[in-house]
C-alpha cells in the first residue's frame, strides 16, 4: 500500500518556486499549482519527471474557503505511486486552462467537471456538458445545489426513524414528480435552442464538394441511444463520407444516475453497494477498490484470509468478464449467439460461487473495510478449485480454439482500429486496450495492491495496437488470471477474515485518498475527500469505461462505418461505469 | 399445442377424437397464440439487462415461453421489459419507442429502478419510475431481479394475457387509448408535455409566495 | 491453408453438439442402472451446475428450479418467535439500527409506546419496507444485534402493482428463517442462548 509519505518524491517546488506550493493542509498530499502556470507545470510533469499518464481530472468544491480545486492524479506508464497536483481558483468565476494540449485523456473529464461542477476550461477543444443535456439548470456536484428529491444533507435520513411513517418522496416535492423549475419559468413559452444543434457543429464542418461533377454531402448518422449494439444506452454520431468515418462524437450521460452526487450523501459504508452497480459485471473489483480506498484513508490493515478471497473474487470476476467479453464481440461481428452463450455457461458457474459467498449473482456488495463480509466456505473453496483446475482452463483454451485463428474473425480484426502506443498514453487509455498497444502496464504489477505482490504472473501485452491484439491480450490475461487464481488457492490461509470489528459508522480521518484496481476494463480508481464526517465529503469515481472512450474518435476515423461496432466493442464499456 | 390447454371446460370431446379435436372459444386462442409468442425488444438499460439476456443464455433460456425472439426495433417487438435506471435523459428515447411498437403491447417494469427509480431514486436525473410514462403491466421486484424472478414476472404476464377479451381490450376500442403518450421534453428539468398547465401554476405560485402576495 | 481456423471452429461447435445427444444417453443408461434422472431431479440439477456438466445446461424454470444457496439474498423480512400460545412474539426492538444503515433508506419504522405509560417500547408499532427502492444488499440483516430482520430467498414476487411491504407482510416465523437458513439460524441461536447464559450467570454471581 502506498502511504502518502511516497506520493511526492518529485520536489516540485524547488523546481517551480513561487508557482507551486506542497499542498499542506492535514491529510492531503501532492502540490498546488498557479492557475496561470498550470500548462507550462504540466508539460513539465509529463516531460521532465516522467509521469506520462494522466489517470484522473476531477473537480472539488469547497464552498466554506470559497475555492474551487481541480485534481489531477498521474503515474508513470513505467510503474509507482501516484503524483497529485492541484489548481485551485475563487468558487464564484472558477476558470482554468484546459490540459487538452498536454494530455488529450483529459478531454471528457474535462467535460465533466464542466458538467457537474462548472468549472471552465479555456482552449478546450469542445466544452459542452456531457452527462446532463445542455439546457440543464444547474452543475448538480457544487455542494449548494440541491436535487428536486431532497430530503437531508446526510444519510441517515431523521424521517425513517423512530416516527418513520411512510410517505414516497414525490409527496414532499411541489411538482409531485422528481422535477424542479426555476423560478418564473414558464412551460407554454419555453423555447430551447435544440441541444443537438451544438454536438452536430462540433462534428468536423462538412463540405459539399464536387467529385467529379456529381455534388456530394457527408450524412450523419445517430447510432443509439437505442441501439442493439451499442451495449447499453450509449449514443455516438457519426459523419460518413459514403461508407467511411469521418468524424465521431461520442454522447452519452443517458445512464447518469448520479452515483457521485448520492455517494456523497451516503455514508462510507453505504456506498458500498452502490459501487455495485457501477460495472455490473464485476461488482467484485468494484469493491476492491472503493475498500482499498477507504482503507487507505482510514489506515488500517485487511486481514491476510480476506485479501485472499479478495483476489480471488476480483480474477474470477475477470476471467467472467472477458469470457463474456469474448462472445460479446462476436455479436457484435455478426457471429450471433454462439460465443456468447458459450460464455454464458461459464459465467454462470462463476456467478453461482459469487452468489454462495456474497448472497447474489451481480451484486454482491461483499467487501468490508478491513476483510470481507462473510467466509468463503469449504464447500465455495472446493467449488472454486474445481473450476480453476478441472474446467476453466479447458473452456478458455475451447474459446481460443473457436474463435483465434477462424480467417474471417482475423480479417475482420487484424490491422482495424489502430492505436499507437503514444497515443494510447496520451489519451488516457488503460487495461487491456493500452496493453494491446504494447504498453505493458498492469497496475496489479506497476503499483501492487493487496497481496498481488505474492503471485507470479505476466503482463500480457502486444505490439500490433489493433483489435486482434486486443482480443488476444484478453484470451491470455484469462489464463494469467487462472494462474493466480491456482496460487492463491494453494496459499490461502486460516484466520479471521476481518482486520476489526464489524461496524456500520466507520472512523475516518480527514483527508484525501485515492485507491485503484486494475479492474478487467482498466484502471478503475476511487478519489475521495473525507473531512471527517461519517460521509465522504467528496467521491469520485475514475471510471475505464469512460475514459477508454476519449480515443473512440480517434480509433474510428478512416474505418468503415459496419466496423464502427467492432471498434466500441473491443474498447469493452459498460454503462453503469461509463455514465456513473 | 397442447389442447387440454385450449380445451374449454364444460365440453366433452369423445375419446376417439381427443387431440384432434379441441374446442374453445376465440378469445383463449387468440390470447393463447399470444402469449406463446411474446418478443421482447431487444433494449437494455442497466444492470437488469444482464440478468435479462442472462435469462435469455443457455442457463435459463427464454425460448421455452417462445420470446427468444429479441427484437431490436420496436416495430417488430410486443413487450418492453424496461430492464434498468430511467433516466431523464433518456426517457424521450423510451417513450418514442414506445409510442412505435404496434399494438397489442405490454411494459414490463425489470426491478426497482424501472419501478420507482429504486436505489437511485433520489437522484437529480432519474425518473422515478416508468410508469409516470407509460402504462406498467407487470413489476417485478428486486435489485436486479434473478433469471428466475424474471421469469417468474414473465409467466405472471402470460396469465394477464389469459384474462383478456378481444371485445375488451383497450387497443381494438374505438378513439380512447391507441393516443400516443408525448414526447417529454427537455427543459431547464424534464417536462411532462402531459403536465404543463400543473407545472406552469405551481412554478407561479413558488415564485411568488403567499406571504409576499399578501405584502 | 486457408479455412483452417474455420474447421478447427467447427470442430468445436459440432463437439459440443454431440455431447449434448451423448450426455443423454448416458443418463438414459443410469437411469436404468441406478434410477438417477437428468431432468427435474435434485441430482440432475447440482449435475448441470457442477464442473462436470456439458450438453443441455438449462435449468427447466419453473417446472424446475436452481435451489438457491444459504446465503442468496433477495428482499429482507423480519422474524418473529412463535409463543407458547401461538403469538407472535416479534424480534425487533425498533432501535432503528437497520433503517439507519440502509443504503437506499427504504426502512421506514415507527417505534412502539406503551399505551399505559405513553413511553416508548422496544416494539414497532409500523414497519415499512419499499421493495421498490430496496437494493438487497443486506446490510440490514448484517448489522441487526437482535437477529430480528433477514433476507429472504423468495424471488417469486412479481405482481401487477408496486410493492410496498407493510409489517404483516414482512413478519416470517423463526421456523421459516431456520428452514432457508439453516446454518445461520443454529449459530445464531447458539450464540444466543450462550449470551443468555452468560447474562443468568452473571446475575447469579451478582445475587450471590
Amino acid at each position: 500500500m502506498t502511504t502518502p509519505a511516497s506520493v511526492s518524491t518529485v520536489d516540485l517546488a524547488a523546481r517551480f518556486p513561487g508557482i507551486v506550493s506542497a499542498d499542506s493542509r492535514p491529510g492531503y498530499s501532492g502540490w498546488i499549482i498557479n492557475a496561470d502556470k498550470l500548462i507550462e507545470v504540466a508539460t513539465a510533469i509529463r516531460d521532465e519527471f516522467g509521469y506520462d499518464l494522466l489517470s484522473s481530472v476531477t473537480g472539488v468544491d469547497y464552498p466554506a474557503d470559497g475555492k474551487m480545486e481541480v485534481v489531477y492524479h498521474a503515474f508513470k506508464t513505467t510503474g509507482g505511486s501516484i503524483f497529485v497536483f492541484k489548481v485551485q481558483m475563487p468558487r464564484d468565476d472558477p476558470v482554468v486552462s484546459s490540459l487538452v494540449p498536454v494530455w488529450k485523456g483529459a478531454e471528457l473529464q474535462e467535460r465533466e467537471a464542466w458538467d457537474l461542477l462548472g468549472i471552465k476550461f479555456t482552449n478546450h477543444p469542445d466544452l459542452r456538458r456531457i452527462l446532463m443535456w445542455e439546457g440543464f439548470e444547474g452543475h448538480p456536484l457544487r455542494k449548494d445545489w440541491k436535487e428536486p428529491f431532497y430530503e437531508e444533507e446526510l444519510k441517515p435520513f431523521k424521517s425513517r426513524w423512530p416516527d418513520g411513517k411512510h410517505t414516497i418522496a414525490e409527496a414532499k416535492n411541489p411538482f409531485r414528480d422528481n422535477v424542479q423549475f426555476p423560478v418564473g419559468f414558464d412551460p407554454e413559452k419555453y423555447t430551447f435552442e435544440d441541444p443537438e444543434q451544438a454536438l452536430y457543429t462540433s462534428l468536423r464542418k462538412y463540405q459539399s464538394e464536387d467529385k467529379d461533377g456529381i455534388k456530394t454531402d457527408h450524412i450523419l448518422v445517430n447510432m443509439g441511444p437505442q441501439h442493439p449494439s451499442t451495449h447499453g444506452v450509449f449514443r455516438a454520431v457519426v459523419m460518413l463520407d459514403g461508407e467511411d468515418i469521418v468524424s465521431l462524437k461520442p454522447v452519452m450521460g443517458y445512464l447518469h444516475r448520479n452515483h457521485e452526487k448520492i455517494g456523497e450523501r451516503n455514508t462510507f459504508l453505504q456506498n458500498m453497494p452502490y459501487t455495485d452497480r457501477l460495472d455490473y459485471f464485476n461488482s467484485m473489483s468494484n469493491n476492491f477498490g472503493y475498500a482499498l480506498a477507504v482503507e487507505k484513508l482510514m489506515g488500517i490493515q485487511v486481514a491476510e484470509r480476506a485479501d485472499y478471497i479478495r483476489v480471488i473474487m476480483a480474477e474470477l470476476t475477470r476471467i467472467q468478464n472477458h469470457l463474456i467479453w469474448a462472445g460479446m464481440m462476436l455479436n457484435d461481428l455478426g457471429a450471433m449467439y454462439t460465443p456468447a452463450l458459450y460464455a454464458f455457461e461459464e459465467r454462470e458457474l462463476i456467478l453461482d460461487i459469487f452468489e454462495a459467498t456474497a448472497g447474489s449473482r451481480m451484486m454482491c456488495n461483499y467487501f468490508r473495510f478491513g476483510g470481507v463480509a462473510r467466509d468463503m466456505t469449504e464447500d465455495a473453496l472446493r467449488k472454486t478449485r474445481e473450476l480453476v483446475h478441472d474446467r476453466l482452463p479447458g473452456k478458455v483454451d475451447e474459446m481460443d480454439r473457436l474463435l483465434t485463428d477462424n480467417e474471417v474473425l482475423v480479417s475482420r480484426l487484424k490491422g482495424m482500429g489502430y492505436l499507437s502506443a503514444e497515443d494510447a498514453i496520451n489519451t488516457s487509455m488503460t487495461g487491456p486496450m493500452l496493453r494491446a498497444s504494447g504498453v505493458p502496464y498492469d497496475i496489479r504489477r506497476a503499483d501492487p495492491y493487496s497481496v498481488y505482490d505474492r503471485f507470479e504472473f505476466d503482463v500480457v501485452s502486444r505490439p500490433e495496437g489493433d483489435m486482434y491484439a486486443r482480443y488476444l491480450v484478453r484470451i491470455e490475461e484469462m489464463r494469467q488470471s487462472l494462474k493466480i487464481l491456482e496460487q492463491a488457492l494453494k496459499q490461502i490461509p486460516a484466520g479471521p477474515i476481518l482486520s476489526g470489528k464489524p461496524q456500520y459508522q466507520v472512523k475516518i480521518q480527514p483527508g484525501e485518498a485515492y485507491g485503484r484496481v486494475e479492474a478487467p476494463k482498466g484502471e478503475l480508481g476511487y478519489y475521495i475527500v473525507s473531512n471527517g464526517k461519517p460521509n465522504p465529503y467528496r467521491y469520485h469515481v475514475r471510471a475505464p469505461s469512460f475514459i477508454n472512450l476519449t480515443s473512440l474518435e480517434m480509433l474510428c476515423v478512416g474505418e468503415k462505418i459496419a466496423d464502427f461496432v467492432a471498434i466500441l466493442g473491443a474498447v469493452d464499456i459498460v454503462l453503469g461505469e461509463l455514465d456513473r | 399445442m397442447d389442447n387440454n390447454e385450449l380445451n374449454l371446460p364444460g365440453y366433452e370431446i369423445p375419446d376417439d377424437m381427443k387431440n384432434t379435436v379441441a374446442i374453445t372459444s376465440l378469445d383463449r386462442l387468440y390470447n393463447w397464440g399470444r402469449r406463446s409468442s411474446v418478443w421482447p425488444l431487444m433494449f437494455g438499460l442497466a444492470c437488469c439487462a444482464i440478468e435479462m439476456i442472462a435469462a435469455q443464455a443457455s442457463r435459463y433460456d427464454l425460448a421455452r415461453f417462445g420470446m427468444e425472439v429479441m427484437r431490436p426495433t420496436p416495430r417488430q417487438a410486443d413487450l418492453m421489459i424496461v430492464s434498468g435506471t430511467v433516466t431523464k435523459k433518456m426517457v424521450p428515447a423510451i417513450v418514442r419507442l414506445y409510442n412505435q411498437m404496434p399494438e397489442p403491447k405490454y411494459v414490463m417494469a425489470m426491478g426497482a429502478c424501472a419501478s420507482s427509480g429504486g436505489p437511485f431514486k433520489e437522484g437529480y436525473n432519474v425518473v422515478a419510475g416508468i410508469d409516470k410514462f407509460l402504462p406498467v403491466d407487470i413489476y417485478v421486484p428486486g435489485c436486479p431481479p434473478t433469471p428466475q424472478a424474471l421469469m417468474n414476472g414473465l409467466i405472471m404476464l402470460q396469465k394477464k394475457i389469459d384474462k383478456e377479451s378481444i371485445s375488451k381490450v383497450r387497443w381494438y376500442r374505438k378513439g380512447a387509448d391507441t393516443v400516443e403518450v408525448p414526447v417529454p421534453i427537455l427543459g431547464p428539468d424534464l417536462i411532462d408535455v402531459r403536465r404543463i398547465p400543473d407545472i406552469k401554476s405551481k412554478v407561479a405560485e413558488l415564485s411568488n409566495p403567499p406571504a409576499q402576495r399578501e405584502a | 491453408m486457408y479455412g483452417k481456423g474455420l474447421l478447427k471452429g467447427l470442430g468445436v461447435t459440432f463437439v459440443r453438439f454431440f455431447n449434448t445427444y451423448w450426455e443423454d444417453l448416458t443418463w438414459m443408461w443410469r437411469r436404468v442402472t441406478t434410477g438417477e434422472k437428468r431432468y427435474h431431479s435434485a441430482e440432475g440439477i447440482a449435475h448441470r451446475s457442477s464442473k462436470n456438466t456439458r450438453g443441455i445446461f438449462t435449468v427447466q424454470y419453473p417446472e424446475e428450479k436452481l435451489p438457491v444457496p444459504e446465503e442468496f439474498r433477495y428482499i429482507p423480512f423480519l422474524v418473529y418467535d412463535e409463543g407458547a400460545d401461538g403469538a407472535k412474539e416479534i424480534r425487533c426492538t425498533s432501535c432503528g439500527i437497520c433503517s439507519k444503515v440502509c443504503p437506499p433508506q427504504c426502512i421506514w419504522i415507527v417505534r412502539g409506546t406503551d399505551p399505559s405509560t405513553g413511553r416508548p417500547k422496544p416494539q414497532p408499532a409500523e414497519f415499512y419496507i419499499d421493495a421498490d427502492i430496496c437494493m438487497n444488499c443486506g446490510f440490514c440483516a448484517e448489522y441487526c444485534p437482535f437477529d430480528a430482520i433477514k433476507m429472504d430467498h423468495d424471488y417469486e414476487l412479481a405482481s401487477y402493482t408496486r410493492t410496498l411491504l407493510p409489517m404483516e407482510k414482512l413478519m416470517k416465523p423463526a421456523s421459516y428463517y431456520a428452514e432457508i437458513r439453516p446454518l445461520n439460524a443454529a449459530r445464531e441461536d447458539e450464540a444466543r442462548k450462550a449470551k443468555e447464559a452468560a447474562k443468568a450467570a452473571k446475575a447469579e454471581a451478582a445475587a450471590a
